[in-house]
């Protein structure tokens, strides 16, 4: 992976087919943009202060859209208002809705870049090159991480049948103009903010529901234990992958002051240092992103159970009304039209509830597999290089 | 204890015990102990129940025994300079095993017990082989006993292991935990190449403290070594007083090299000491690594069995078992880091500080030197002005006195010059060889410590390269 030097604090990125990092976003969420009919890509960002611009592209066949292709500006707080959106549309009740892309988070790089403008009169300056440099790359990391999250987040919606025609998903990719008189105003969020602490209620409550549905029982299940222990495992990975960061650091400020005691030939032990840092950040996107996408993923599958589980609560309650409307000889009929539309909607659920999470499963699993395969290739790579960096160290060592 | 047998792995002496001698009995005094900072007291002429520190390099005869091979009164005649160059042709060839730390004793009282092993084929020991058992404050006699003996001559005599209240506390306690096993696991390897260093000096190794050392079935016990014992306050004494002439000593450098090379040393000294900084923080973060891999194959092992896709689970739980084999390489490699590296730098930093002792010492030699002669001109003045005293009667008497006490000092002046030209020359000659050891020791490590990392990164590829299959097995 090459970084592009040409830093400030704007960082623009070439277009993805140059870099290494194209095959993450293909992997994390495998075989999406083959549908020729709507293809989507995130080919630049621009980086300013805080503020990431992504710009989406669009190629597209379908007569919906006005023009064949086209590209706009989008920040972050747009692709959560269009994820935020489609969770409300009752239609999609039944759907699992590809989870919100995460914040950009820049502050690791910029705590560490903070920490070296401090530390510079301790360090000699090649020191110093080598430690911006990698901090440079951390940075460019979680950028191209970034951009390939949000592009990951708008490829599942535009290869999902039903997703990929609604309508706001439309104006996402197509209005020219600033988005933000579209997003919600401030009485709108508070809104939200209420209905997600409703709907926890509401989850604890429902998880209690007896399932009528051994399918729905056994993923219910599954789902919830999963949840917890990816959500550890993700915890864990990320650690792993930060200390194996702090010792390829390490390595770097060995080999300058080697350098300077010239001791030896360590320009294999600064090869050894860019390695060990590669290491480092090839198992972070192969493992922990991997983790990280799956463990949100899994929420958004547990949030389709809970809805289902929601419309049978509505359907029970139904049926107790009609009993009792029965009993009371009133708003008989009223009360029979809601039981239909709770018992339709709960079979709408179900059965694209069923469908929704056998292959999510499938997806799964094969995300998965490509993602450990990788990782075990690359680290076998590293492994490779980092012996023949070695071993050709220890031959001129030996030879002097 | 397994991590003496790590250490197998690691080091390269060998262990061949022949005889077990008679375990060391237990002295009535306690072993006090004080921690010493990196500035050890090596700087400085540390008082000892050895023979007293001698101005003139005389080896002292009365410790010679017959088995050395020469006669007694041919050490008279020649001076350690000779002693040098005629090795009667041994080439060297020792090694020295520090091994079985045995605690002896209870309670505060008790002590750890090594058994020092010496396999040699050089000609000035009586056997090839010998075996005894020491405790740590016998090595810091031998210390005291060689620097007292050799410091102010310009030797770069090998400083000890550094005492520590600390580590010996928990192990007297019997604190059975891993950090004392590793506490004592670092002070027997410290030892080791405390031994091998100071053998390898071609003038320490004759000394006859040294062989007493290796070879004598008990030692007299080194109660000066204590820091509260009359000798230790008398060394702090001392250290403040050094302190405190080293800033007034403002010596005349006629010769460049000397200036240079003192250069050369705060650079290494300052270098060293970032290095070894370093290092040490990486055995840190190599520890952590190890421990978060650790967990993360606990938590992978879980997602595994909570996976209901069975050939994903079995990948799942067959990454949890490679993360933790790489864990246990992760501590292993931790291990190498810390015993080949970082010990070599700090063993390597307290020797720099020995040898800018060791320039200390020049300069108060010259100042000596410079002293007594500014003596001798007031002297001499004195004399001239005596032949305008009043009392005649008086004159002949006070003339003669003068006259004696200005041989006397024109004695001293012409030994005062000569001590100086000799350490100059000792200086020289030890600081080219320690280049040429610290270079060779340097090389010999790091071939060692990259190999170790050679190895690490080949269980790496073992491991992944078993895996792999096992991901592409799922379906």
């Amino acid at each position: 992976m090459e970084y592009d030097p040409k830093h400030t604090s704007t960082v623009v990125l070439k277009p993805f087919s140059q870099s290494h990092g194209v095959g993450v976003a293909r992997s994390v969420s495998v075989d999406l943009n083959n549908d020729a009919s709507l293809l989507i890509d995130i080919p630049d960002a621009l980086c300013e202060r805080d503020k990431v611009k992504f710009t989406v592209h669009t190629k597209t066949t379908l007569s919906s859209f006005q023009k064949p292709d086209f590209s706009v500006p989008r920040q972050h707080e747009d692709f959560i208002w269009l994820h935020d959106a489609l969770v409300e549309t009752e239609d999609y009740a039944g759907l699992i809705i590809p989870p919100a892309p995460p914040k950009p988070d820049f502050e690791s790089p910029r705590e560490k870049m903070h920490k070296l403008g401090e530390g510079e009169a301790t360090m000699t300056k090649e020191e110093y090159t080598k430690m911006k440099q990698e901090l440079e790359a951390e940075y460019l990391a979680v950028f191209k991480k970034t951009v390939q999250v949000h592009e990951v987040f708008l490829q599942r919606l535009s290869s999902h049948p039903i997703l990929s025609k609604d309508r706001n998903f439309q104006i996402f990719l197509e209005y020219d103009q600033d988005l933000s008189v579209r997003r919600k105003n401030a009485k709108e969020t508070f809104g939200s903010f209420f209905k997600n602490m409703v709907k926890s209620a509401d989850e604890v409550i429902i998880s209690g529901i007896k399932e009528v549905d051994d399918f729905f029982e056994q993923e219910k299940t599954f789902l919830l234990d999963y949840s917890s222990k990816i959500k550890d495992s993700t915890a864990r990975a990320e650690k792993m992958t930060r200390s194996h960061k702090n010792v390829a650091d390490d390595y770097i400020h060995i080999s300058a002051t080697l350098n300077s005691l010239s001791v030896d030939d360590n320009t294999a032990l600064k090869k050894f240092t860019n390695v060990e840092g590669r290491v480092a950040s090839d198992e972070e996107l192969k493992l922990t992103e991997l983790l990280r996408y799956y463990m949100l993923d899994i929420q958004a599958a547990k949030d389709l159970l809970y809805r289902r589980a929601r419309a049978l609560a509505d359907y029970e309650n139904s049926n107790k009304a009609l009993d009792k409307a029965r009993l009371k000889s009133k708003d008989i009929t009223q009360a029979e039209e809601h039981q239909q539309q709770c018992l339709q909607k709960f079979d709408k659920l179900s059965e694209s509830g069923k469908r929704e999470l056998t292959s999510f499963k499938g997806r799964r699993v094969v995300a998965f597999r490509k993602n450990l395969i990788e990782m075990a290739e690359l680290e076998i790579k590293h492994a490779k290089n980092n012996m023949a960096l070695l071993q050709g160290c220890i031959e001129l060592l030996k030879s002097n | 204890m397994d991590l003496s047998k790590k250490t197998f792995h690691w080091m390269m002496t060998q262990r061949i015990c022949l005889q077990e001698t008679a375990c060391y009995t237990n002295a009535v005094t306690q072993e006090a102990t004080e921690e010493v900072s990196l500035d050890s007291p090596e700087r400085e002429p540390i008082l000892s129940d050895g023979p007293s520190p001698a101005i003139t390099p005389v080896t002292p005869t009365a410790m010679l025994t017959p088995r050395m091979g020469l006669g007694t009164a041919e050490m008279f005649e020649r001076s350690l300079d000779e002693i040098e160059e005629d090795d009667s042709g041994d080439t060297f060839d020792m090694h020295i095993a520090v091994s079985d730390p045995e605690k002896v004793g209870d309670g505060m009282n008790a002590y750890m017990g090594y058994k020092v092993t010496t396999k040699t084929s050089m000609t000035i020991f009586s056997k090839n082989e010998t075996t005894v058992r020491r405790r740590f404050s016998d090595f810091l006699g031998l210390h005291s006993k060689l620097a007292s003996r050799y410091l102010h001559i310009g030797y770069i005599v090998p400083p000890a292991p550094e005492k520590s209240i600390v580590g010996m506390t928990k192990v007297k306690v019997g604190k059975e935990d891993l950090s004392s096993a590793e506490f004592v696991e670092k002070r027997r390897s410290a030892l080791e190449r405390y031994l091998m260093r100071t053998v390898k000096h071609p003038i320490l190794l004759k000394d006859p403290d040294v062989m007493m050392f290796l070879e004598s079935s008990e030692l007299p016990r080194a109660v000066s070594t204590q820091a509260l014992s009359g000798a230790g306050i008398l060394r702090m004494v001392n250290k403040a007083a050094d302190a405190v002439n080293k800033m007034t000593i403002k010596m005349n450098e006629s010769d460049a090299w000397f200036e240079e090379k003192h250069q050369q040393f705060e650079n290494l000294d300052l270098q060293l000491r970032k290095l070894h900084a370093s290092v040490e923080c990486l055995v840190c973060h190599r520890k952590e690594l190890s421990v978060n891999t650790a967990s993360f194959a606990k938590s992978a092992a879980m997602l595994g069995n909570s996976e209901d896709h069975t050939a994903l689970s079995r990948a799942l739980s067959q990454l949890a078992e490679v993360e933790e084999k790489i864990d246990q390489l992760h501590q292993d490699q931790a291990y190498a880091d810390f015993y080949l590296f970082s010990e070599l730098l700090g063993d390597y930093v307290r020797l720099i500080t020995a040898v800018k002792g060791v320039f200390d010492h020049r300069m108060k030699t010259w100042s000596k030197w410079q002293d007594t002669q500014l003596l001798l001109q007031k002297k001499r003045e004195a004399e001239s002005k005596l032949q305008f005293a009043n009392k005649p009667d008086k004159l002949q008497q006070a003339q003669d006195e003068i006259k004696e006490e200005i041989e006397e000092l024109e004695g001293k002046v012409q030994q005062g010059e000569k001590d100086f030209e000799l350490i100059s020359k000792t200086i020289r000659k030890e600081v080219s060889r320690f280049e040429k050891e610290r270079v060779k020791d340097f090389k010999v490590v790091i071939i060692k410590y990259l190999e170790s990392l050679v190895q690490t990164q080949q269980q790496l590829i073992k491991y992944w390269e078993a895996f792999l299959p096992e991901a592409k097995a799922i379906a």
